[in-house]
């Protein structure tokens, strides 16, 4: 159970990213985070595995609080929580089995890491991760050579060595097409039905929501204005979340 | 507004003539022209190579002073080169014509009168015309007349065999290898200490580091006892490891068995993370491990550094024309003797400091906050006085005041003051971004040093460790460490911050992060420039010695002063050659690697 309690977040320069975010979300859920862009799903994202540091308000997941861990211990939390990025975030000139194992260094001997070693059974886990993601021929190219499609599937494997119980998914297929978007979509749905993982994704797109979500959460403006099933946004509620001038297609 | 800014250039550019001495009628002059041409014909005339030269003297008999009687002179040998005097005999002062046959053709040569006491005087020169002919006229010296035949000589010179280099082309070509070895070494231990520092001075890496003032005041305690510590233990280790040196075998076996046993330790002590926090007395027995295996391993290093010092000083007898070989290795395991105790100092430092602050946030979360507010007051004054006493000692130092109260206990107070302030001033909780104090003085120190420019560094280094390539090699170095540090932390504020985002999120530690995310991404950028600063200190390197730093410019130097224009300029095409070959090198790489 991961709960957000009263979530606050003002950039230095005094943005307010975050107003008062309140939500919960059950042990295996897929949920999806919608809002225009500025909205702050980025920065709640990042909060909840402190990548940006909240100002104000508590985040607990599995009974323990993770706004008051000291770093060492946000480390141990954080090797539980996988992330995909918008645009990949892969090393470009490392391969892509590096990539893939940067996954484990919040497991391995980090003495050993820093040579560039790592156990053997991190690299069989790591060309497995690559198998199940369709591109296990791809191994000792370099990431940058890679499709943009090819890339996120590096990204999704990374997050995969993890072991992860939650993955945060930041607009992980807003940079690919939509056939493309639909094939990322599908591992991680899979990885939350297989794995049992706690999915949380912002989306930009309706339809990729209605087919992937169990619970939609919408932000405007750093507020939550909407939490429910997907089918609840009616054209009140998308108008509500998407501004006046919206128009809803498909 | 146009109009005064033209008379503002005006003024400026009239008094920049003004203060450079701008002087056309110097340029004109006669005899700095005469110079001139002098010394660019010298220019052109390198000292590189040379002939075996034949000296040829040839005399002819005269008498100064006409005898009464007939003149009992030989005749000239026809079969070589000869020379006629007419006539044979004359009065002091008298002009003789001299006639000469058979010489080397298009040669010069001087002519010499050579009296009884052999004293050779000069009376000018010959050249010979392309059938080996000449014809002057010279003008006998004033000397009391002597019967008896003095003679006039002329000698010319001829190039005999093949052209071999001159003593001053082997002395430039030596120089050249000593030139080029200092940018190499200077370029080598500049790009080796540049790289860390430029970690910290890369705002991007440092300005999530944030801790609290409890932290930093306990870090600035910690520092110098840890110092201090760590010096204690290598001075121990030193005295142990030479008492074990006393036997070759003992001392080889060391080298060997003890890093196994440190890496063991090493290995048993720091597992990968584990799932579950292990227990207490199960924890402190890995910092006793982690201590056996540092201490274990200095002592290795102190066997090694006097092994590598032993079979060194060996081999550099044993080698002979090699024994340069046998230094090097002297050399470096002198070097790596003199460098244990302050990586140990400073290392220990860092620990000492990593595991106080570590303890204080276990301890700290035991106190009620009012105990807490008040340990961080302490804490803070304690800190703030140390190290402004610190400064005020540095102060003494310099201008040796000599003044307990004005450089000591003054500036404590005052630090303590500051302190508390600090303690008060930022909230117990708040952070503050100590990385940004780092970086901001990395930053300064590097721009400092970056302004001096290696040739005024030299004069400095060469006073301590005295006029040669050593100390040149140190000034360029300092300079690369300063210049690249900047340059590289540069590079690292324009990596992508995504790929360090994704690491960080994976549960990396910060070095883990740097070699994962960073490092990937700065390898070109740092080749360039690595490439780019070797350019830079081979030019350096070729001038370096003019401030005392050894190497070619030392040369040519001296025959600057000497007016040894000839050799100059050969040491310049040393130069020229040098700097063209390398640049051309390195670009070559360049387009290799990038
Ligand atoms: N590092 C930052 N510093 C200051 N403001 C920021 C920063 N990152 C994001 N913001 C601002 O915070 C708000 C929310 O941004 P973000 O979380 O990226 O939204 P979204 O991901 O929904 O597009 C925006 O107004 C954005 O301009
Ligand atoms: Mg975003």
């Amino acid at each position: 159970m991961l709960k957000v309690e009263n979530l606050t977040k003002i950039y230095e320069g005094g943005v307010l990213a975050l107003d008062d975010v309140s939500f919960e979300v059950p042990d295996g859920q897929f949920l999806v985070i919608i809002g225009l862009s500025g909205s702050g799903k980025s920065t709640l994202l990042r909060c909840i595995n402190r990548l940006i540091e909240p100002t104000a308000g508590r985040i607990i997941w599995d009974g323990e609080d993770i706004t008051a861990a000291t770093q060492e211990e946000m480390r141990l939390i954080r090797r539980r929580i996988g992330m995909v990025f918008q645009n990949f975030n892969l090393v470009h000139r490392s391969s892509v089995l590096t990539n893939v194992l940067t996954g484990r260094l919040g497991y391995v001997n980090p003495a050993m890491s820093l040579l560039n070693r790592f156990p053997k059974s991190d690299v069989d886990k790591a060309l497995k991760q690559l198998a199940r993601v369709g591109i296990e021929g791809k191994a000792y190219q370099r990431a940058d050579e890679l499709s943009g499609g090819q890339q996120q599937r590096v990204g999704i494997a990374r997050a995969l060595m993890q072991d992860p119980k939650m993955i945060l998914a930041d607009e992980p297929v807003a940079s690919l097409d939509p056939v493309l978007a639909h094939s990322i979509m599908q591992y991680l749905e899979q990885i939350n039905q297989e794995d049992k993982a706690t999915v949380l994704c912002s989306l930009h797109f309706l339809d990729l929501v209605h087919r992937y979500a169990d619970r939609v959460i919408a932000l405007n403006e750093g507020k939550l204005v909407f939490e429910g099933h997907p089918r609840q946004i009616d054209d009140a509620k998308f108008k509500e979340i998407y501004g006046k001038d919206a128009e809803r297609v498909g | 507004m146009v109009g005064l800014a033209v008379l503002a250039g005006l003024f400026i550019y009239a008094y920049g003539f003004q203060v450079t001495k701008v002087d056309l009628e110097e340029t004109r002059s006669e005899r700095r022209q005469t110079q001139l041409v002098r010394i660019l014909r010298a220019l052109a005339r390198p000292d590189i190579l040379e002939y075996e030269k034949e000296e040829f003297l040839v005399d002819a008999p005269i008498i100064v002073g006409c005898p009464e009687g007939e003149l009992n002179l030989p005749e000239p040998d026809t079969s070589g080169p000869f020379m006629t005097v007419d006539p044979p005999c004359a009065d002091p002062k008298a002009q003789v014509r001299v006639e000469g046959f058979n010489f080397e053709p298009n040669t010069r040569g001087p002519i010499n009168f050579i009296p009884l006491s052999q004293v050779t005087l000069q009376l000018g020169n010959i050249v010979t015309d392309e059938f080996g002919h000449f014809e002057t006229v010279v003008q006998l010296p004033n000397r009391s007349p002597v019967p008896e035949p003095q003679h006039i000589q002329v000698i010319t010179r001829r190039n005999v065999g093949a052209p071999r280099f001159t003593k001053t082309a082997h002395d430039t070509w030596d120089k050249i290898i000593e030139t080029v070895f200092m940018a190499l070494l200077a370029t080598t231990i500049g790009t080796a200490l540049a790289i860390p520092v430029s970690f910290f001075a890369a705002r991007n890496l440092m300005k999530d580091v944030r801790s609290s003032v409890a932290s930093i005041s306990l870090s600035v305690l910690a520092w110098p006892l840890g110092i201090w510590l760590g010096m204690m233990a290598a001075r121990q280790l030193h005295v142990l490891s030479q008492s074990l040196t006393t036997s070759t075998w003992l001392n080889v076996a060391g080298v060997v068995l003890l890093p196994l046993l440190a890496w063991w330790i090493v290995r048993w002590a720091v597992p990968a993370t584990e799932e579950s926090r292990p227990s207490f007395t199960l924890r402190m027995a890995r910092v006793a491990g982690l201590l056996l295996a540092a201490w274990v391993a200095i002592l290795s290093l102190y066997l090694l550094s006097s092994l590598t010092l032993a079979l060194g000083n060996t081999l550099a007898l044993r080698l002979g024309g090699f024994g340069f070989l046998g230094a090097f290795v002297a050399g470096l395991g002198d070097i790596l003797g003199m460098i244990i105790a302050t990586v140990v100092a400073l290392a220990t430092g860092g620990v000492i400091s990593g595991f106080v602050g570590r303890v204080w946030r276990t301890l700290d979360r035991s106190l009620s906050p009012a105990a807490q507010q008040l340990a961080n007051y302490i804490l803070a004054a304690l800190a703030g006085a140390l190290l402004f006493a610190i400064l005020g000692a540095m102060v003494d130092w310099f201008y040796q005041i000599h003044d307990a109260m004005r450089t000591l206990i003054v500036p404590a107070i005052l630090g303590a003051l500051f302190g508390i302030g600090l303690a008060f001033w930022v909230r117990k909780d708040d952070q503050v971004t100590s990385g940004l104090a780092v970086y901001y003085v990395a930053r300064t120190i590097l721009n400092a040093l970056r302004s001096i420019e290696p040739l005024i560094m030299v004069i400095v280094f060469a006073v301590w460790v005295g006029i040669g390539p050593f100390a040149g090699v140190l000034a360029l170095a300092l300079h690369t460490i300063a210049a690249l540090a900047k340059l590289y932390s540069e590079q690292v504020e324009s990596i992508l911050p995504g790929p360090l985002e994704a690491v960080r999120a994976a549960g990396a530690n910060r070095l883990q992060t740097i070699v994962y995310a960073v490092i990937p991404q700065i390898v070109p950028p740092y080749i360039a420039f690595t490439m780019y600063r070797w350019d830079i200190n081979v030019r350096m390197s070729t001038i370096i010695g003019f401030a005392g730093g050894g190497g070619i410019g030392f040369l040519l130097q001296q025959n600057i002063n000497l007016l040894n224009y000839r050799a100059a300029s050969a040491q310049m095409v040393a130069i020229a050659i040098v700097v063209a070959s390398m640049d051309y090198i390195s670009a070559r790489l360049r387009e290799r690697i990038i």
